[in-house]
């Protein structure tokens, strides 16, 4: 029943209308145009989750300072936040009336409503999934790993690439394939701040909305895409500590010595 | 060869780690019971671990000076530190483990610890033994100046760990490097070193070799942690010159150790004999108990009577039909007692 419950919706997403409307839907034009939006937007700020995330989570995780708790605390607080509140936030904080408003437009940027809002609203609510999962992946190796790489001569850059970026790179991937999803389901924080314009900043979840009241089976079609990523998804999180695994300790977690 | 000369003064949770060492080319084994900050001066060492006040310099080369701020990282200090649990790397094989310390040497170090065979394993494969030659290796991939040894053997079994410490001091003997070994077992230390500095609550009580150790241990914790049975008891002049000691436990023992007042017995298991009867020869010191335990170390047998532990060969062990509860004498002669020179608090535990 309950699985039933679960199922029947994604199952109808696919059964409401003939397979061949469906595909005609996918090669739509709209459906196209957020394709490539959320394809653009998705990539730039998963790009700069990873880039700056990856380095700051290991920060995070190595170093003991004063206000270490509060850091970590403040990381998680996208994640509990109601979307609403972040899109309100975005545009208080980067809006041409925003905190930030004035230096923004001397620069001669306006941030809302382009492709800039999107990949901030994104990056804004999906990070801290990242973060979260990131900082937890390098806590959890055994601090002897990198202490050993260091004496025997490798720089904290080599460290980091060499010993702690492999040794977490399961926990890595689960916590990236999170972060990814929630990012390319974000809605509410970006129609807030960056609007729901046709191939500028409309994403395949805005399409949805966009299109359910004037085409139904346009909005079924861009649906059914978006299953399919997530489904993909999901299956990357669950193969994943399958083949790249990330014991922390160099013998306990291991399987009995071969003398024993 | 450069001596590694250091001074360390380092608030640790409960006490602090305050420690003068100089090491030339030799083994030098810093034992003591567990927290007692011995792992902490080889981090210092190999710059793991940055101490409040001190210097350490290999020669010339200042590593840390706090003084003048210096502090060098530790992948610019020649060490190789072995790790206690060897801190393999799991998601390299083995070849890249120790290649991993540099790329010159590899074959050669695979060949000279047998694990050339092993080259492509990953660590999670190896026994105890294999994985420590690895970490071995690993540590000399480097070529380093200094070796640090932390607990190189107590991550083996009982019956790999003898092999495993011949073949370990056959190194040590070969490479002649200033080496710094923690162990908190002194048999291991004793076998492996030269020196052997017994560390408690971050201070170093006795420095030197383990034989003058054993003949004038400077406490009653070193005694004791050099497996001396430690016999609290009151000391007065005795006829024949000896001293007489009442011990706590009633009974009384005969010294050639001058002393008056309280003092520490130290004797050795080796040096007592069991017999079931009180023998008549020159031994002056008999304490009658019963057994109560015996354990088997090979060709010895480790007995304890009352409140003595006692080593015999496992021939006479067997000659005495030794079981536990058995009614035996235990002697000694009162030229195999030491005094331990400190005042005597409780017998300390070993290990």
């Amino acid at each position: 029943m309950a699985l039933g419950f679960l199922l029947l919706p994604v199952l109808a997403i696919f059964l409401r209308i003939p397979p061949g409307d469906l595909l005609d839907g996918m090669r739509s034009e709209a459906a196209i145009d957020a394709v490539i939006v959320t394809a653009k937007t998705s990539a730039v700020a998963n790009l700069l989750i990873l880039v700056i995330g990856t380095p700051a989570a290991y920060l995070i995780a190595m170093r003991r300072f004063a206000g270490r708790a509060l850091v970590i605390t403040l990381i998680e607080l996208p994640l509990v936040l109601p979307p609403a509140v972040a899109g309100i936030g975005l545009l208080a904080a980067f809006g041409r009336f925003g905190l930030l408003g004035d230096q923004l437009s001397a620069l001669g940027l306006s941030i809302p409503f382009t492709q800039i809002a999107v990949v901030l609203a994104v990056t804004f609510v999906a990070s801290p999934f990242y973060l979260r999962a990131a900082i937890a992946a390098f806590e959890a190796i055994d601090p002897n790993l990198p202490a050993a790489a260091r004496t025997l001569g490798a720089s904290p850059a080599r460290t980091f690439l060499r010993i702690a970026l492999p040794l977490a790179g399961g926990g890595l991937g689960a916590g990236w394939a999170l972060s990814f999803a929630r990012g390319i389901g974000e809605f509410g924080a970006t129609i807030m701040f960056a609007g729901s314009l046709q191939g500028v900043t409309q994403t395949l979840s805005l399409a949805i909305y966009e299109q359910f009241d004037v085409a139904f089976d346009l909005a079924l079609a861009i649906g059914a895409e978006l299953v399919v990523v997530s489904a993909a998804i999901l299956l990357a999180v669950k193969l994943v500590p399958a083949w790249t695994s990330s014991p922390s300790d160099s013998t306990t977690l291991f399987a009995p010595s071969r003398s024993a | 060869m450069d001596k590694l000369a250091l001074r360390l003064d380092h608030p640790l949770r409960s006490f602090a780690l305050r420690v003068e060492l100089e090491v030339g080319r030799e083994t030098l084994a810093l034992v003591g019971p567990s927290g007692a900050g011995k792992s902490s001066v080889l981090r210092a060492i190999a710059g793991l671990l940055r101490p409040e006040t001190g210097r350490i310099a290999l020669g010339s080369e200042v590593w840390l000076d706090t003084e003048s701020r210096i502090s060098l990282p530790p992948e610019r200090r020649s060490v190789g530190l072995v790790f206690q649990e060897y801190a393999l790397f799991p998601h390299l094989t083995v070849e890249a483990n120790v290649a991993f310390g540099g790329r010159a040497r590899v074959e050669e170090l695979l060949e000279r610890f047998r694990i050339a065979a092993l080259a492509r394993a990953r660590p999670a494969e190896l026994s105890g033994g294999e994985r420590q030659r690895v970490a071995l290796a690993r540590a000399l991939a480097r070529d380093p100046a200094v070796l640090l040894l932390d607990e190189p053997l107590s991550a083996l079994d009982a019956h790999t760990k003898g092999t495993v410490r011949a073949e370990l001091g056959e190194l040590l003997r070969e490479l002649r490097l200033p080496t710094v070994l923690v162990t908190h077992d002194f048999e291991d230390a004793a076998a492996l070193a030269e020196r052997i500095g017994v560390i408690v609550d971050g201070r170093i009580l006795q420095l030197g070799c383990s034989a003058e150790l054993l003949a004038a241990p400077a406490s009653g914790f070193v005694a004791s942690f050099t497996g001396a049975n430690l016999l609290p008891g009151s000391a007065r002049p005795g006829h024949e010159g000896l001293t007489l000691v009442v011990l706590d436990s009633g009974a009384t023992a005969h010294s050639v150790a001058a002393g008056e007042g309280r003092v520490g017995l130290a004797v050795y298991p080796w040096e007592i004999a069991l017999s079931r009867e009180e023998p008549a020869d020159s031994a002056v010191n008999h304490v009658r108990g019963a057994v109560t335990s015996l354990v088997s170390l090979g060709n010895r047998v480790r007995v304890r009577v009352g409140p003595l532990t006692a080593e015999v060969t496992t021939a006479s062990a067997e000659r005495l039909g030794l079981r536990e509860g058995d009614l035996v004498v235990a002697s000694f002669k009162a030229t195999a007692t030491r005094r331990a020179r400190k005042q005597v608090r409780a017998p300390a535990t070993r290990g």
